[in-house]
């Protein structure tokens, strides 16, 4: 074990809250909660950066004063990447919406293990529907 | 200011936690709308005005609104009379 | 009458534009092709190994499915354990790398490198913003926030195909859409509608001082396209449907997104055609400070504000009615 973990708290929250969306996206039925589960990702990996770029004691990178010395600034470029990493998430959560509202339409439940089974019970039913055509057909 | 820092991130793990143990959905969404607010708060912290900006019109602003559209939707859609009758 | 030009049948051209409207294969009859093997078994033979297998299900259906729910939920208990097991493993690994991380706030830290130092020095000179981050996201790297920007429309048009009522789809679903969002909205509600003549103003204002400010302070396009697109949703909600249609339909939608992202594309090659390589440009920067200074970023500033704006706006419509 190194000895920074005692001072990275912002990265040692982000692995927490990493874990915590990952778990919910797997072990979570509920399509909602797993959409926000992999926000929570999103949001973790998104504060890892940022922490990577904070530099203890200077200010955000906005020229004032005209001083234009590194020495004064924090880290610019996670700012930069996390700041379109934003709003794209939010469009693929939408996408993620859209398709939750098509699955409902069809199966009328947010619980993907009830999908699951209907998937299954509709193929059963399928296979049972083609065998009594057959063995009518044979009779006939 | 170490306190404070502690004390959001404490606040971002809870949130985190609760949306997943919350039963209803309504609530687990409220729940995620106060972790973006919490979460542009931090961003303040960590000098990134930027960020904090986007976090808070984005994040606690559309992805809401999004996720309660979508629950006024999924609602519609479950008192819908002529689809129960199709399915 | 004109008749066909005897030079023209059969020529190139004649065949491109065949196969521009998919009357015309070039490949056709030039592929190599395998016929399948079906050797194993003859038809016949396959079609009563069918028959048997259906049969055998048939006899032991309630045993097949209560075997199939056991399994099903025997999967998932595995694949709970297995689920809880790598988050653990996961969370050890990831604490053990952080715990080698250079401290918090440390100013040697290998990621504040020479590019950022450079970013922040020669920043102002060569593009003119005063908002570093501004300025490193619209012109130094102007062409991933393209990508970005173009991201945002492919996930709409996603978004369009999944949810989108087509008027000639079914009859009467258009009319049953509209049904259900007037069930939930509020019925002329004249609190919400007197707040909002006063809020969405002054949200749609600052939306727009914020993306305009985008080169001289925090914000730009993505957050203020957001604050805009955010205070049309509001006024949608408070006003209604044939409010808004009078000046945001999705053609307008439609047509400010791709203009948007068109004047972007050219803006950007243009200065990358006169100089974004250090060769000596047309667009000057202007003085540092001024509101039309730092290039061109203001104008990719306002093209990205539109683009996040119209995104959000028509995200909210077709979740909630399926069309505009």
């Amino acid at each position: 074990m190194g000895s920074s973990i005692y001072t990275n708290y912002e990265e040692i929250a982000a692995v927490l809250l990493f874990v915590i969306g990952f778990l919910n996206l797997l072990i979570q039925p509920n399509l909602v909660k797993k959409i926000i589960g992999l926000d929570v990702m999103d949001a973790a990996i998104y504060l890892f950066l940022a922490a990577k770029g904070y530099i203890a004691g200077r200010t955000a990178p906005i020229v004032t004063d005209g001083i234009l010395s590194a020495d004064h600034y924090i880290n610019p470029i996670p700012a930069g990447l996390v700041l379109t990493g934003i709003v794209v998430s939010v469009s693929v959560s939408a996408v993620m919406m859209a398709l939750t509202i098509c699955l409902y339409r069809e199966y009328r439940t947010l619980d993907l293990d009830e999908i699951l089974v209907m998937l299954q019970e509709q193929e059963t039913a399928q296979l049972q529907r083609i065998q009594r055509d057959e063995r009518e057909g044979r009779s006939a | 200011m170490t306190a404070l820092r502690i004390l959001l991130l404490i606040f971002l793990i809870i949130c985190a936690v609760a949306v997943s143990f919350s039963k209803r959905l309504l609530v687990s969404i409220i729940i995620y709308m106060a972790f973006s607010l919490i979460m542009s708060i931090l961003w303040m912290i960590l000098e990134s005005p930027d960020l904090a900006i986007t976090e808070a019109a984005v994040g606690a602003g559309v992805t809401s609104i999004l996720f309660f559209v979508m629950l006024k939707k999924i609602q519609s859609i479950q008192m819908d009379p002529d689809q129960e009758d199709e399915s | 009458m004109s008749r066909p030009n005897p030079s023209y049948e059969g020529s190139r051209r004649q065949k491109f534009m065949q196969w521009l409207k998919g009357e015309y294969d070039p490949s056709e009859g030039k592929l190599e092709t395998t016929e399948p093997d079906t050797s194993l078994f003859t038809d016949s033979e396959y079609h009563e190994i069918h028959l048997y297998l259906r049969n055998e299900y048939a006899d032991n259906e309630e045993h097949f499915r209560r075997g199939v729910r056991k399994h099903l939920t025997r999967i998932q208990k595995l694949y709970r354990l297995m689920a809880v097991i790598t988050a653990i493993f996961m969370t050890v690994l990831l604490l053990w790398a952080v715990s080698y991380e250079p401290s918090y706030g440390d100013p040697n830290a290998p990621e504040n490198n020479e590019v950022a130092t450079r970013y922040i020095e020669h920043g102002l000179a060569e593009t003119g913003a005063i908002n570093i981050v501004a300025g490193m996201i619209l012109d130094y790297r102007a062409f991933d926030t393209f990508g970005e920007s173009c991201v945002l429309f492919v996930a709409l048009c996603c978004v369009l195909i999944l949810l989108r009522v087509d008027a000639d789809e079914e009859a009467g679903s258009h009319a049953r859409e509209a049904m259900f969002d007037r069930h939930f909205e509020p019925k002329n509600d004249i609190i919400l509608q007197r707040m909002c003549r006063v809020l969405v103003p002054a949200i749609v204002i600052f939306g727009i001082y914020v993306v305009l400010n985008g080169h001289l302070s925090p914000g730009g396009g993505f957050s203020g396209g957001a604050i805009i697109g955010t205070g049309l949703i509001l006024y949608l909600t408070a006003f209604g449907f044939a409010n808004t249609e009078r000046f945001m339909t999705e053609k307008v939608a439609r047509l400010f997104s791709v203009a948007a992202l068109t004047f972007y594309c050219f803006a950007k090659s243009y200065s990358f055609y006169t100089g974004a390589n250090h060769l000596p440009s047309v667009i000057s920067t202007g003085t540092p400070g001024a509101i039309l200074s730092a290039g061109l970023i203001v104008y990719l500033n306002i093209c990205v504000g539109i683009v996040v704006a119209c995104t959000m706006y028509s995200f909210y419509v077709l979740f909630r009615k399926g069309g505009y």
